[in-house]
């Protein structure tokens, strides 16, 4: 047996944290998927400038870098915000930031541009005859979307989305930098202290292999519920 | 008794794409249980004609009354647009389109194809609007089929399920695009026989198509388009079998 | 030179963040990063054609390691894989006695060790894929011809996985250089590490972290470029004619 010096209990609460941060990230990061790709294709100029700002940007740029200004500048930045309330309307309030709440918010936000180019080029991959079928039946555009585009988009968005998700669930370990106490910052205190880096480290990295091939087997899954009704009879 | 309005009535349609005009000022009128079909060779308008009428083309200039109402216009930066898409909505609810490609949503099955749009637009409850389906499917003989997905059905069965589609609807107008043009020609039968049982039982029809057999037996009035306007139009013995127009001619002859 | 550095010191005057001195630790870091990259794409590549070739071979004792490799290095953290490196050398027993560790003492080899095993497992992947993906009509017609399975692979499978690798390959560039900024944890002064001690030197977190953000997109498009001009030029063939 495997002697862990009595970090085995954190380590299980470090791979919580890390799969909670990646779920909610995730979430996070398919809500903006969906306004970015929108936004993107609109036929609104400012619209689509500002889609393809995000997009661009946050994909040119580290997520450590990106990260890092987060949570650095983040603070300073509500500080100086509620500071200026403070001098100018004798307002006071303390805003803390939650190290948890600031990383879903930074993955969620990188993913977001990720998640936008998967779901544009889903998008534009549905079949015109589909959508205007819809129209034809007097469907409005919101029911469009919600019975027909979102649905069949789904079928192509699939593989992107899955492979976003594990490039998004290895991003997570970077939080253990910032100071976020996930199962890799655990595995380094504890490699530090026991002097055993090898039997930590390989311990994460298979929780990591471990979740990697559970989601490879859900989405599998998914997109066999998706891809109903575009094979040749079963 | 009232007269009931005319189901549709379309004026003076013109449409263009850039620079060129593909129609020039169309006129139609289609009364309660009229069979209308557009014939022409490929590029004379007729499938864009037909497009017009339920707005998925927008016409640059001219009049849609539908059942007496007639559609508002509005100049924008993009063009002529309806003014109001609920009026477009409504209406496009009143005029069901049969496609050359079928477009039965290819995630639901037929019986989820058949019962969408009268559920979902309509507001139909979900109970009747599957045993009005039911029976539909029954009609165009595909009753066997209900939970049968798109991609597992042949085309002829596709285009009955779109059919049924459509009925389901309880349309003013039907409108048929060129509904067997993309079919083999051995299911090019169910599918006409289909049609042809509903212009007997009094549906109001526009059909694009190009099976003369079918617009000779069936139509009340044939249209021949030849580059954006009408070349020659009146019942179907008239203008089918005594062409006055040399290019309807030519269109008529038999090919070698 | 000097008159540049007299101007430069002169719009510099009324900042006190981005000074030479600052401006110097950016440019330290720029090579750093640069280096960094280079070296372990360069030989990430040249370990991932054989393991690539062997990743489709039909001998399972073959297939199976690389398969293993690639799963495991794709599938956890290059955080993690880094640690294990840098902190696992220091304790392999007896490496302070020996000649390596006047190499690996320093992080940069540890950090590049890490970068190559884990390109070269992407990299593999990329080329592996493109292997399939070769239409069968042209092996059979290299078969019809006699030519031998590795004159095959070496005349026409490679050079025409090669350029339909291109797109997915320059992605893994980008992906490389952005990666490289975790080279900063292990106390490397790279592009990252510079920005890091602007920060904490001035307490300039938008100042510090925008700035290199800045530099990062410059290259990100750079490589872009670069990449869609060999496209441009190695997959003419696939392009309709034109004219």
């Amino acid at each position: 047996m495997i002697d862990l010096h009595g970090y085995g209990p954190r380590l299980l609460e470090g791979a919580l944290v890390t799969v909670e941060l990646a779920l909610l990230s995730l979430v996070l990061a398919i809500l903006l998927g969906l306004v970015t790709a929108s936004a993107k294709m609109s036929r609104n100029w400012l619209a689509h400038r500002i889609g393809t700002l995000y997009t661009t940007t946050i994909r040119g740029v580290p997520d450590l870098v990106l990260m890092m200004l987060m949570f650095f500048g983040g603070q300073i930045g509500i500080n100086q915000i509620t500071d200026w309330l403070y001098t100018q309307f004798a307002i006071d309030i303390f805003i803390n930031v939650n190290e948890f709440a600031a990383g879903v918010i930074t993955i969620g936000l990188i993913f977001g541009a990720y998640m936008g180019e998967t779901f544009r080029g889903a998008f534009l991959a549905v079949d015109s005859g589909q959508i205007e079928a819809g129209r034809a039946y007097g469907m409005n555009h919101w029911l469009v979307f919600r019975r027909i585009r979102f649905p069949q988009m789904m079928r192509h968005a699939i593989p992107g989305l899955s492979n976003n998700w594990m490039v998004l669930l290895k991003t997570t370990a970077l939080v253990s930098v910032i100071g976020l106490s996930d199962m890799v910052r655990i595995a380094t205190e504890a490699s530090k202290a026991t002097r055993e880096p090898f039997t930590f480290m390989i311990i994460v990295a298979a929780i990591y292999l471990l979740i990697a091939s559970v989601s490879e087997w859900g989405f599998a899954r998914l997109q066999k519920r998706y891809n109903v009704g575009f094979t040749e009879a079963d | 008794m009232a007269e009931s309005p005319i189901p549709l009535e379309v004026r003076n349609i013109t449409k263009r794409f850039g620079d060129t005009e593909v129609l020039k000022g169309l006129s139609l009128e289609a009364r309660k249980g009229d069979v209308i079909t557009l014939i022409g060779a490929s590029g004379s308008g007729k499938s864009t004609f037909l497009r017009c009428m339920n707005l998925l083309e927008q016409p640059n200039e001219g009049e849609l009354i539908v059942h007496g109402e007639p559609i508002i216009f509005k100049q924008t930066r993009h063009g002529r647009e309806p003014a109001d898409w609920k009026q477009v909505v409504r209406i496009r609810a009143k005029l069901s389109m049969v496609f050359q490609s079928f477009n039965l949503w290819a995630h639901m099955t037929l019986l989820e194809n058949v019962i969408e749009a009268p559920v979902h637009v309509l507001g139909k409850p979900k109970k009747a609007a599957i045993e009005h389906a039911r029976a539909l499917l029954e009609r165009v003989g595909l009753a066997a089929h209900a939970d049968y997905y798109p991609a597992q059905m042949s085309g002829g069965q596709q285009q009955r399920g779109a059919i049924a589609r459509a009925l389901a609807m309880d349309p003013e107008v039907m409108l048929f695009d060129e509904p067997t043009s993309a079919l083999d020609p051995e299911l090019v039968g169910d599918v006409l026989k289909v049609m042809r049982d509903l212009a007997e039982e009094g549906r109001t029809m526009i059909v694009v198509t190009h099976e003369m057999a079918f617009a000779r037996d069936v139509s009340t009035q044939v249209i021949y388009l030849h580059q954006g306007h009408v070349e020659e139009a009146g019942p179907p013995d008239q203008v089918l079998d005594n062409p006055r127009s040399e290019r309807l001619k030519q269109f008529l002859a038999p090919k070698h | 030179m000097e008159a540049l550095t007299t101007w430069l010191d002169n719009q510099l005057a009324d900042n006190s963040i981005f000074t030479l001195q600052t401006l110097g630790y950016y440019g330290e870091g720029l090579a750093t990063t640069v280096q960094l990259v280079f070296l372990s794409l360069v030989i990430g590549l040249v370990l991932a054609v054989p393991l690539a070739i062997g990743r489709g071979a039909k001998r399972r004792w073959v297939r199976l390691p690389i398969f293993l490799y690639c799963y495991v290095f794709r599938g956890t953290p290059l955080l993690v894989q880094l640690y294990l490196i840098y902190y696992g050398v220091v304790f392999v027993e007896g490496i302070q006695d020996t000649w390596l560790w006047v190499i690996l003492e320093k992080p940069f080899v540890p950090a590049l060790i890490a970068f190559t095993l884990n390109t070269a497992a992407y990299t593999t992947e990329i080329f592996h894929g493109a292997i399939k993906a070769t239409a069968r009509g042209e092996i059979e017609a290299a078969r019809a011809y006699g030519m031998s399975q590795w004159l095959m692979m070496r005349r026409i499978i490679i050079p025409s996985a090669f350029r339909r690798a291109l797109p997915a390959y320059g992605n893994e560039v980008i992906f490389m250089l952005h990666a490289s900024a975790i080279a900063s944890v292990v106390t490397i002064m790279d592009l990252t590490g510079a920005a890091r001690f602007v920060y904490a030197r001035y307490y300039a977190p938008f100042e510090a972290f925008l700035f290199v953000a800045a530099i990062y997109l410059c290259l990100t498009f750079a490589i872009l470029y670069l990449f869609r001009y060999l496209e441009k030029r190695l997959l003419a063939h696939l392009k309709p004619a034109s004219g």
